[in-house]
């Protein structure tokens, strides 16, 4: 009698613990590519509305589709703009349209880790497809020494990393590689989850970065902020004006600007290999995929405000992470596109 | 002594000091396992891991207590599925069936019990999340408490057969009615074994990451309810050893030893009760 | 049974509770077949579209919706053959001296450690996988075999720190309890006079366990191997953290790989559209039937050596 007064009360007091958070509870899913932006804002949000709670988890932009399509999430994430088909099979299921909201701009470096090497290797389009494509095998091979006078470039095997999930950071490389390599085009093409010729899988954008850091002689692509927080070295990449130009917030944002003014409505675009001196050529953005229909009314007010927020204040703290803001036309597109949300 | 005899007894204590020397590597290597956790675990905790949510990505500090409530309520749920249905199960094996059905709620038993746990977790997905078109605690529990049927009902079984037949032709010859036999003498006469399979297979669930990849999710927050996905132990544990950040390493070794402690504890408990009560078949 | 008595008994609440028991023992069984229901119905697609060339394709390319079992299949197999190869010696050398030299307290304090070891979960095996066998296997191992048989193809090519042999090294630990707890069983089930008969002969300790003792535990012993195998199968999250997750078939033993449990546990989320997402349930459908034949047999084998130990069996 007495142990099951006390295992009563113990499940009380669990009970009230479960209750006790009151508030809003927003679950989204999708890309690891802007998790470190996502998760400051959210919690930057959270600071002002104490009441709403946006939970993000970073599990790949593959999941992210897929769940948002299902109905399990909230929203999604992906830096892989939904292909045609993934539309349609949302308006499918979910009898409404699925929105792109772009939110910043990033850029996908190569990232490597070569005893000796400390500095900035250079990458030509054609290094870069060679690797991928397991025909370039050793780091001294003339494709990429012929870019690097003066570094030196053991005679080790390449270990290559990519991504074992389904990635929109995956997107962005292979529809780089698909523009500037025919070869990639035709055997491997672009998508969030490929049939890699080489390489270790890695889960996330972490698990790549974490791979290559581990692993001597290795080479991966992550979004620019997992290798700067690492402190993981990555290169400098040619663009199409034949420059080599190292990721950061100005290549970024000259890569972007000829998307910003023909974006299109429902914001979908690739800015890979874009024209430009000063372009990064592995630049993207990444959107949330946002429901059109949104029963619950509580939760769409807190997702409009969020995007409001997003768009206008949250858009001054992605330089320190390393993300570039979108561009000015871009937002004023967007903020009108809020009220498609019902 | 013959030089064959000779070799024939060299021979013999060689190899059987090599079976010793195979037991005692055997061993060794759970106490190295738990050395590991103490040395790498035990700097890494502090009272902020047990108290704090987790910190944005890439910021150090922060800690795990949404995880470890959520594991924490994971596995009440998890009892209130597994133990009842293993339980009451094993009851009507023991005291009410005939042989035939008997053997065929065993051989499903059995056959749930060797179900891969990420198999399990599919199953989840399409039971418990997708018709709900929600990721929650409850799918969660439902995984796990799936996991804990078999065990519980399988021990149930045997530990309630194993109670002497004295006991109970004694309560009957008092005019007690089957159910009132069942209720007040059998069952207390096996509970400590019957506790110790439920704290077994808890201490065997409480650890599982793959169903509850595709059911809980994972949560940044506290997870209000029971309807919400959750942060758990085991999947932060996951996600943390395969990030870059050094920072997320080390709570992942802290909670791994909070796990490992957690479940080692359990099992001791259960297998000290059972030793120490009334002689049964071992399990 | 006359009315009366039924009713006096339901009185009493004989026939609510065997009726309320009877419904927990039976949603068992019908959860049970629901479970491999909807494993089945759920793999339509890819079991329409590829028939059994599933089983033979190399080929996963979600891009062109292409998926063919045989990485998996091969890696599964792989790795569970390398823990198998460390862990039966170590396992069974063990449950010897535990059953045959150890006294019984002993033998009890070491077999209460090893059914501790078996209860560390997979993720934890997962981590100190990640953090000290693959560095060991980059700093320590693979120059070991490397070096002086890397003309071998099974130890060919350049090592990562992950792969097929990291991810059976540690599947060996964890299926080592199992081994040794039911051998030990087994071979303390083993009648005396066997024992004493072989040793009144003059055979050495030695000889007696090995030439007598062991045999006629011998099915029993297969049994906790088939048991180990099955559980080495299973293993979902030490074996995707530390096997590469590339889906390929090579020779060597330091190239990366995929599992069966470990490809469902990185896609089965995120895989867009449906002939990818039955795809991987056709998996975990092909695991199940694997792990299923491979503990009924082991189940088979280990109660007819205790049997046969207790005198019930023949021979």
């Amino acid at each position: 009698m007495r142990r099951t007064a006390l295992m009563l009360a113990a499940g009380l007091v669990l009970g009230v613990l479960c209750f006790a958070q009151n508030g809003l509870l927003i679950n989204g899913a999708g890309a690891s590519f802007p998790y470190p932006i996502y998760s400051k804002w959210f919690d930057m949000y959270h600071q002002k509305n104490a009441s709403i709670n946006f939970n993000y988890q970073s599990v790949g932009s593959g999941a992210g589709i897929r769940q948002v399509t299902e109905g399990t999430v909230d929203f999604g994430a992906s830096d892989g703009p939904m292909t045609d088909e993934q539309i349609k099979a949302y308006q499918d299921k979910r009898g409404s349209e699925i929105l792109h909201f772009p939110t910043v701009l990033g850029a996908v470096v190569p990232t490597y880790n070569v005893p000796g090497v400390s500095g900035a290797l250079n990458f030509t389009p054609e290094a870069l497809a060679g690797i991928y494509l397991g025909k370039i095998t050793k780091w001294n091979d003339p494709a990429i020494a012929g870019a690097n006078a003066g570094v030196k470039l053991p005679a080790q095997d390449i270990v290559v990393v990519h991504r074992s999930d389904g990635s929109g950071t995956t997107y962005i490389w292979t529809d780089y590689l698909s523009k500037v390599s025919d070869e990639w085009k035709s055997k491997v093409s672009k998508s969030t989850a490929v049939n890699w010729p080489v390489g270790l899988g890695g889960k996330g954008n972490e698990g790549v970065a974490g791979l290559v850091k581990q692993t001597p002689d290795a080479i991966g692509y992550v979004e620019l902020i997992y290798a700067v927080q690492n402190n993981i070295p990555y290169g400098t990449v040619k663009n199409s004006s034949g420059n080599l130009v190292k990721a950061d917030l100005a290549s970024v944002t000259a890569a972007a600007a000829g998307a910003a003014k023909d974006m299109p409505a429902d914001f979908r675009v690739s800015i890979t290999n874009a024209p430009g001196k000063t372009a990064y050529p592995i630049s993207s953005f990444t959107w949330l995929l946002i429901p059109s229909k949104i029963q619950d009314a509580g939760k769409r007010d807190a997702i409009k405000g969020f995007l409001k927020w997003m768009l206008t204040d949250g858009q001054s703290s992605t330089e320190q992470l390393s993300y570039a803001k979108l561009p000015k036309e871009v937002v004023e597109k967007e903020l009108k596109a809020i009220n498609k949300v019902q | 002594m013959s030089a064959r005899l000779r070799w024939r007894k060299f021979v013999s204590n060689f190899m059987l000091t090599m079976t010793g020397v195979c037991a005692v590597v055997s061993v060794a290597i759970l106490f190295l396992i738990l050395g590991y956790l103490v040395v790498n675990g035990g700097k890494s905790i502090n009272w902020a891991f047990f108290t704090q949510l987790p910190k944005p990505v890439g910021e150090v500090g922060g800690g795990m207590a949404n995880a470890i409530v959520g594991s924490a309520k994971l596995l009440l749920v998890a009892s209130l599925i597994g133990v009842p249905v293993g339980f009451l199960g094993g009851v009507y094996l023991a005291e009410f069936s005939g042989a035939k059905v008997a053997s065929v709620v065993r051989y499903a038993a059995d056959l749930l019990n060797g179900v891969p746990s990420i198999v399990i977790g599919i199953f989840a997905y399409s039971m418990a999340v997708l018709p709900f078109k929600q990721f929650s605690t409850l799918a969660g529990s439902f995984a796990l408490g799936l996991m804990m049927i078999p065990i519980t009902l399988r021990s149930t079984e045997e530990f309630l057969g194993a109670v002497p037949r004295m006991l109970r032709e004694g309560a009957m010859a008092l005019g007690a009615s089957k159910w009132k036999t069942i209720s007040t003498v059998i069952v207390p006469a096996a509970y400590r074994g019957i506790l110790t399979a439920i704290l077994l297979a808890l201490a065997r669930v409480a650890g599982e990451t793959a169903p509850l990849l595709f059911t809980a999710l994972g949560n940044r927050y506290w997870s209000p309810g029971w309807g919400q996905p959750t942060a758990s132990l085991p999947v932060m544990i996951y996600n943390y050893a395969l990030s870059p950040y050094e920072d997320w390493h080390r709570q992942a070794w802290a909670a791994g030893l909070v796990l490992l402690g957690l479940i080692l504890i359990i099992n001791i408990l259960a297998r000290t009760i059972l030793s120490r009560g009334i002689a049964v078949p071992r399990g | 049974m006359g009315s009366r008595s039924f009713l006096s008994k339901l009185r009493e609440g004989d026939e609510i509770a065997r009726l309320i028991t009877f419904l927990f023992a039976a949603s068992v069984v019908l959860i049970t077949v629901l479970l491999v229901y909807e494993l089945w119905i759920n793999s339509v697609l890819p079991r329409h579209k590829f028939g059994l060339h599933f089983f033979v394709t190399q080929v996963w390319d979600p891009v062109v919706d292409q998926y063919g079992a045989l990485p998996f299949v091969y890696g599964t197999l792989v790795t569970s053959a390398i823990a198998l190869l460390l862990a039966v010696p170590l396992g069974i050398g063990a449950s010897i001296f535990l059953a045959e030299l150890a006294p019984p307290r002993i033998s009890d304090t070491l077999q209460f450690f090893i059914d501790l070891l078996a209860a560390v979960p997979s993720v934890i095996y997962g981590v100190l996988g990640v953090f000290i066998v693959v560095p060991l296997m980059r700093t320590v191992i693979y120059p070991a075999l490397n070096k002086p048989f890397g003309y071998l193809p099974i130890f060919k090519g350049p090592s990562y720190g992950v792969g097929f042999l990291t991810a059976g090294i540690v599947l060996a630990i964890m299926v080592i309890p199992y081994i040794i707890s039911v051998s030990r069983e087994v071979l303390l089930s083993v009648p005396r006079d066997q024992r004493e008969a072989a040793l009144a002969l003059g055979s050495t300790r030695w000889e007696s366990t090995w030439k007598v003792v062991v045999p006629f535990a011998r099915t029993g012993i297969m049994g906790s191997i088939f048991l180990a195998l099955a559980r080495a199968l299973g293993e979902t999250m030490a074996v995707t953290m530390v096997i590469g997750n590339t889906p390929q078939i090579k020779a060597s033993l330091f190239a990366a790989g995929d599992s069966i449990a470990s490809v469902i546990a990185s896609q089965f989320t995120e895989a867009t559209g449906d002939l990818y997402l039955q795809a991987l349930i056709e998996l975990g459908l092909v695991l199940f039937l694997l792990t299923f034949i491979l503990n009924g047999l082991a189940r088979l084998l280990i109660v007819v050596t205790t049997q046969k130990g207790s005198g019930k069996g023949n021979q």
